[in-house]
């Protein structure tokens, strides 16, 4: 891959960060730089991920004090150049609470924390974060999270439908998300927020690689 | 510069689902208690802050409010003001 290399930023509380980076590097081949959360120097890195975890303990509302570190304060120019940033689980909350992704994420519907493998259907191919953009096709991906549910007002709703925005949604909304939404991307399609795990599902030994495409996707221009 | 004691209640907007409020409604009514038609959780601040005076102050509660305390996708707030 050359000396392309992904970001993983790290914040207090992350838990999942050397996950992706075990899975970029192990499994893809792919550089990874540890960033921690308060530097804003994104110089030499060409994607980023941000990965799951409980950022700050999640005081407030998860994601909420993760927004205001000097590295989500750059982030904004390096999604406006282009650049693919990846928010998983925690990233996704991240991503909503920072405002790069509409919508907020809030405590699933039966209060269960929910660790489980669930199916998911490819709605969109936007940005190329899913194989080949075959809408009736189906991943599976292992979820883990006690606040996944995502929520929308019925305008950003009719939005993210209109605008193709809507990446993954549940097969059987393990949740109670709106529309059984997983994962939605930005308008350009550089950013990707999702709350199931593909870290966790890239290599058969630990149940799929059902992951891997998406990961991999993080070096597409 | 004047002192400020400010409460800040943030709630969920009506649209949007409280499993624990309905969680804690089911065992208020397991209790005993009846009667319960809605039950719904917030959350509360208690903020102590300096200003030139009260507009000053509440501008930046507003802030506060909007940007930090309650993510307005979800929540509402609002909020008393006490002069010290």
């Amino acid at each position: 891959m050359d000396n392309f290399t992904v970001g993983v930023v790290v914040f207090p509380g992350s838990n999942c960060d050397r996950d992706v980076s075990w899975a970029l590097e192990g499994c893809l081949d792919i550089r990874t730089k540890y960033l921690w959360h308060e530097s804003s120097d994104l110089s030499g890195v060409d994607a980023i991920v941000l990965p799951g975890g409980f950022s700050y303990g999640d005081y407030l509302r998860c994601g909420a004090i993760a927004r205001f570190s000097p590295l989500i304060n750059a982030l904004d120019e390096f999604v406006k150049s282009g650049k693919r940033v990846l928010g998983i689980c925690n990233g996704f909350q991240i991503l909503t609470e920072s405002g790069f992704l509409p919508g907020a994420l809030v405590a699933n519907k039966n209060l269960n924390f929910i660790c489980d493998d669930v199916e998911l259907d490819i709605v969109s191919s936007k940005g190329g974060w899913f194989s080949n953009g075959d809408e009736k096709q189906t991943i599976k991906l292992p979820i883990a999270h006690g606040e996944g549910r995502y929520h929308c007002d019925s305008d950003t709703l009719k939005k993210l439908v209109d605008n193709e925005l809507i990446a993954l949604r549940y097969k059987n909304n393990p949740n109670g998300s709106s529309f059984d939404i997983a994962g939605i991307t930005n308008k350009r399609g550089n950013v990707l927020g999702l709350m199931p795990h593909p870290e966790r599902a890239c290599e058969e030994k630990i149940g799929g690689t059902d992951g891997l495409h998406t990961l991999k996707s993080l070096i597409l221009k | 510069m004047d002192q400020f004691a400010v409460k800040v209640f943030i709630r969920l907007r009506p649209s949007v689902l409280d499993p624990a409020g309905e969680a804690t409604k089911f065992a208020s009514i397991k209790l005993g208690a009846e009667g319960i038609k809605s039950l719904r959780i917030g959350k509360m601040i208690e903020v102590k802050i300096e200003g030139k005076g009260e507009n000053e102050v509440r501008k930046k509660i507003d802030l506060l409010c909007d940007r930090l305390f309650a993510n307005t996708v979800i929540e509402d707030y609002e909020y008393s003001l006490e002069k010290l």
